[in-house]
């Protein structure tokens, strides 16, 4: 489906998240960014970085990476993305959230 | 003689020896596997298991029986893979020599991963169900406890079979029912996801499920210990669950002798090339099942689907052609839903799960991603299958490799 993001038209899935990145930018994430109640900062373009570089080299996402990326501990990504870190930043990073088999 | 050796010989190990023996000309390759487990274990019966619906010789069978005449069997310990060098190292400083290697390692849990798991509590009042001695404890667990509260917890992704933990609540929940007792058990069912279902289609589908059999939810949970005082278990963001009973999936990770032959990644799972399971790093390895790294569930399914693929690129490799980039993430799962009852999915790396038909279009006899008795029969029929078909490599009638879009529907609607 379509949604207009920052005066967009952007292809999201039924949930926000992109199904295309190539339509991302950091207009786009701040936008989707302010709708989760986040206000982005320096911290939170590094962490939105690291999971694109993850993504982009098609490795899986986890809390233990996070734990071992040296960009930030677990504790912070709690605060910087409160209520479910890994949904959150996925979201605004323009990526697919992890995901079980159903 | 050139020489092709496996590694492991779970799911993904024995079923490429039952393939590559037939297809080697056996004048130019010999062909060894080694393991040192002496028992095969059908591990998706580890979740019948603690219900005592099934017996512990039903789950566990002699390996060297599934492999077939013509393949060298080793049953030592693998101690370092050095592909510099083309050599595995064994124990007592034994070392074999390949051509082309096959990497089918698995995964296994690693309860020791979290703080305080493997603390006074561990198979008293903390279980997983993941390892053979887990689920045969559980089991004795569960035969007298009188309730309280129960929580299936799930610690990280990736882990073997990613439905199980939810198919293990279901089942407690009916458990429970029929032993007259379901008043006094209260069952939270703990995940690092953002929910029980993650994908859209399957969260439309199947909700109601949770609700129905009053499974209570806790999500984007990152555990971080387990208090065994207290009896919670604790989040990185302090949140404390309670329990009675807990039963944990541990952080799943490769073997360890993938971490210490550096081929690894944080979880010793291998980077593999998603379609045609060659290793990224070195071209005559291969790795197949839960040990690469691709984004394919973890699963016998996945593993019977890949060693077709897999079986046709060590032939054309040997060749020197090119390799299939054939490999689609197929997987087909039976998920048991409680009440004798059972959903069938059938999904691969970009397609959902979707409602329909399977195998045949319009006829089935199963049902995808809807509730019935057929697919419980399936899934306890599977254990038949596994062992006299899907080990030795016997192709399962009508259900291809690659995920068929015939019989299916893709466009799913609230309450189909």
């Amino acid at each position: 489906m379509k949604k207009l993001i920052a005066n967009r038209e952007i292809d999201v899935n039924e949930e926000g998240y992109l199904l295309d990145f190539n339509q991302w930018d950091k207009e786009i994430g701040t936008y989707i960014a302010n709708e989760c109640n986040v206000s982005m900062t320096d911290k939170h373009w590094e962490v939105i970085d690291y999971l694109q570089d993850k993504h982009h080299k098609e490795e899986a996402l986890s809390i233990r990476g996070i734990k071992k990326s040296g960009v930030i501990n677990i504790k912070e990504f709690y605060n910087l993305f409160p209520g479910g870190p890994l949904k959150i930043s996925t979201k605004i990073a323009g990526i697919p959230k992890p995901k079980s088999c159903i | 003689m050139k020489k092709l050796v496996i590694l492991g010989a779970g799911t993904a190990g024995t079923m490429m020896a039952n393939h590559l023996v037939k297809k080697l000309p056996k004048k130019e390759w010999q062909i060894t596997i080694v393991d040192q487990y002496k028992t095969h274990y059908y591990q998706p019966g580890f979740l019948f298991l603690p219900f005592d619906t099934y017996t512990e010789e039903q789950v566990k069978k002699t390996g060297k029986k599934f492999i077939p005449k013509g393949v060298n069997y080793i049953q030592k310990k693998i101690e370092l893979i050095k592909p510099e060098t083309n050599k595995v190292e064994l124990e007592n400083n034994e070392s074999i020599d390949y051509d082309i290697l096959i990497v089918a390692t698995g995964s296994k849990t690693a309860p020791d991963e979290t703080d305080g798991l493997l603390g006074p509590l561990w198979r008293k009042d903390i279980f997983d169900f993941y390892t053979f001695e887990g689920a045969k404890a559980l089991r004795d667990k569960l035969r007298t406890w009188e309730g309280g509260k129960m929580v299936v917890h799930i610690t990280e992704m990736p882990i073997k079979c990613p439905v199980a933990p939810l198919e293990f609540a279901f089942l407690a929940d009916t458990f429970f029912k029929k032993k007259g007792m379901r008043d006094k058990v209260e069952i939270t069912y703990v995940t690092p996801l953002d929910g029980a279902f993650t994908k859209p289609t399957c969260t439309k589908a199947l909700n109601y499920l949770l609700e129905e059999k009053n499974i209570k939810i806790e999500t984007d949970f990152a555990i971080m210990e387990v208090d065994n005082d207290k009896k919670v278990i604790v989040d990185y963001v302090d949140r404390e669950i309670p329990f009675d009973l807990l039963v944990t999936v541990p952080t799943n990770m490769g073997d360890e002798v993938i971490e210490r032959s550096g081929l690894g990644d944080d979880l010793n799972f291998i980077p593999t090339h998603k379609h045609t399971l060659q290793s990224k790093e070195h071209k005559n390895i291969f790795v197949i099942g839960d040990a690469t790294d691709v984004p394919a569930s973890k699963a016998g399914s996945v593993a019977h689907f890949q060693a077709e693929t897999l079986t046709d690129n060590i032939i054309l490799f040997t060749k020197g052609f090119k390799l299939k980039q054939e490999f689609d993430g197929h997987a087909n799962c039976f998920i048991e839903t409680g009440d004798n009852k059972a959903l069938l999915i059938d999904f691969n790396y970009d397609q959902e799960p979707v409602h329909g038909t399977f195998p045949f279009a319009k006829i089935g006899p199963l049902k995808l991603l809807k509730e019935s008795v057929f697919n419980h029969w399936g899934k306890l029929a599977f254990r038949w299958i596994y062992w006299n078909m899907l080990l030795k490599g016997i192709p399962i009638p009508f259900v291809g490799r690659n995920m068929s879009f015939k019989g299916k529907i893709f466009d799913i609607k609230e309450n189909n």
